[in-house]
């Protein structure tokens, strides 16, 4: 249920996104989902992968500061209000989201959204029980 | 010149007496020399004592190396040490006359006098910077605004309102001063600044020229250390031709500072003082790690006392920023405190504006890095104020990635001082 994402710490250098991006096309990795977030100083890109541990060797040998942290991934209907319905959920019992992003599947009419949370296990039971599906993680390292 | 090395005698054989008996450290250093004090026949055979060095201080923190007990005290300053706990210092009542006197000497040689109205923008605290010009102002019988640092448009206020005559505080203060006048528009004319009297941190030439030019004012020079007292050391007559030592009070001595060997006379080398008249905190051979020249020469201005050129540089990494002591060792316990990791760091040193600024850059690694960004910025905020309370200077944290930093036969190049290119 839970997918490995790939943060990697970036200096506000201009080039270096395509450093990063090179050495994974190199070595014939997949950039699934990707965010980043930024100060005026640096950056933490994070990257969902197709092969996260290979991922994270060839960004180590190249001297990049890497770390693997768990997060999940869910499809949501790509219509208004989707994404409402499991915030509240999330609320109503108390788990706190660190941060979220999301894109849109190749085919079909959902969007899946990957969420960070402070206690990733209550917020898979929180989820669960309300009926909402947590994608395998297959799924998202194979879109 | 005889009669003063025979005042220097009779007062250093009085002050080795005195460690002798009431110094544990200097009993150790004698004794591990084989030196006794009585063998103490000319100032030359001084060169056969040990060193005293910042080191000696911190194994005696706080207050091991005192000559008199506590209840003789009556002032403890303090400055910043290499690592982590700071350089005590203390004065008798004795101490702080002579301390009021020495530099009640050098502010008269540049030109204060009872007239004065003497602004002092040196921070009050534990630094010997702000009252050893307060007390010595008051000496000489001018008139004292004791405004101390920060808050520049107040100081200004002040300066123009009250008459302020004589500015005291560090050279690079001076220009945010003059800067800010300009932006104002006030006409250092209409002001009445005659003097300034610049100290706690090195400065060129060039920065007294533009002092002078923009603040309409006379720009003099004044040295001094806490460890063997403060301001009042040496300082500038009108001249301008070198800070008058006191060497009434002081011995000054040039090593060479690889060897420690004395350098003859007219030599550039490390200073190495020896307190001649202080009771609480006597200093036998104290290097300074500052480089000089001393020059034995009469004076213009006729005081006999030897003169110190402006200082050139450090034998240690120390560094100077807004007058504050700050050593790179001291930025990477902090580094090492926070995470219990040693990351590789690089301290850039700038001006602008005149003002100080100071940048850590901080090597990430997998220790302190963080996927949530909340957490990396807080790393961030809990480095730069753990630092400004160990430097008691602030100082920027900006994290950059695997060995950006230039590195030097491997060993990283700890500091950048893009002030003096």
């Amino acid at each position: 249920m839970k997918v490995e994402q790939i943060s990697i710490f970036i200096e506000n250098k201009s080039g270096r996104l395509a450093e990063i991006t090179g050495v994974l096309g190199e070595n014939g990795i997949n950039i699934r989902a990707l965010s980043l977030a930024d100060t005026s100083d640096f950056g933490i890109l994070r990257l969902i992968v197709d092969d996260s541990k290979k991922a994270l060797n060839v960004l180590r040998e190249q001297r990049f500061t890497v770390s693997i942290t768990d997060v999940i991934g869910i499809e949501v209907s790509d219509s208004p209000g989707g994404l409402t319905a499991i915030l509240k959920i999330l609320d109503n019992n108390n788990v706190n989201v660190e941060y979220m992003y999301a894109f849109v599947e190749r085919s079909g009419d959902n969007a899946v959204i990957i969420f960070r949370f402070d206690d990733i296990d209550e917020a898979i039971l929180a989820l669960s029980n309300n009926g909402i599906k947590i994608l395998p993680s297959v799924r998202i390292t194979s879109i | 010149m005889e009669e003063i090395r025979q005042l220097q005698l009779k007062r250093l054989q009085e002050t080795l007496t005195l460690v002798a008996n009431k110094v544990p450290c200097y009993q150790a250093k004698f004794k591990d020399s084989g030196f006794k004090a009585r063998d103490l026949q000319t100032l030359d055979d001084l060169r056969h004592l040990p060193f005293t060095t910042k080191e000696d201080l911190r194994i005696n923190y706080p207050y091991g190396m005192f000559a008199v007990p506590m209840r003789e005290v009556v002032r403890i300053h303090s400055s910043s040490g290499t690592t982590g706990k700071p350089t005590v210092v203390g004065y008798t009542k004795q101490d702080i006359k002579t301390w009021t006197e020495l530099v009640a000497r050098f502010m008269t040689a540049a030109g204060v006098t009872q007239e004065d109205i003497v602004h002092i923008a040196f921070g009050y605290g534990l630094f010997t910077g702000a009252f050893g010009l307060h007390y010595g102002s008051e000496a000489i019988g001018a008139s004292v605004i004791p405004i101390s640092g920060g808050n520049t448009d107040k100081q200004l206020m002040i300066i123009q309102d009250y008459r302020s005559s004589a500015l005291v505080c560090t050279p690079s203060y001076g220009l945010t001063l003059a800067d800010r006048m300009e932006k104002q528009g006030i006409d250092p004319r209409s002001l009445a600044l005659r003097v300034g009297l610049f100290g706690a941190e090195p400065w060129s030439e060039q920065m007294r020229v533009e002092l002078e030019q923009r603040l309409g004012i006379i720009a003099t020079d004044n040295y001094g250390l806490s460890e063997i007292m403060g301001p009042g050391v040496a300082g500038e007559c009108l001249y301008k031709q070198g800070m008058h030592l006191a060497e009434d009070h002081f011995l000054a001595e040039i090593i060479d500072p690889d060897s420690g060997e004395v350098l003859p006379e007219g030599s550039v080398g490390e200073l190495v003082l020896t307190s001649l008249t202080k009771q609480a905190f006597p200093m036998i051979r104290y290097r300074t790690r500052d480089i000089t020249r001393l020059n034995y020469a009469v004076c213009e201005c006729g005081r006999t006392l030897a003169r110190m050129e402006k200082t050139r540089g450090r034998t240690d990494d120390m560094l100077i920023i807004k007058g504050v002591n700050v050593f790179p060792t001291q930025i990477e316990e902090v580094l090492f405190q926070i995470e219990g990791c040693e990351p590789h760091y690089q301290l850039i040193v700038d001006r602008q504006n005149n003002m100080d600024s100071l940048e850590v850059q901080v090597e990430v690694n997998e220790h302190i890095f963080f996927d949530e960004m909340k957490q990396q910025r807080q790393f961030v905020v809990q480095a730069e104020k753990r630092l400004a309370t160990v430097l008691g200077v602030s100082a920027k944290v900006k994290l950059v990635e695997p060995e950006s930093i230039t590195r030097h036969e491997g060993k990283a190049i700890r500091v950048i001082d893009r002030r003096h290119q």
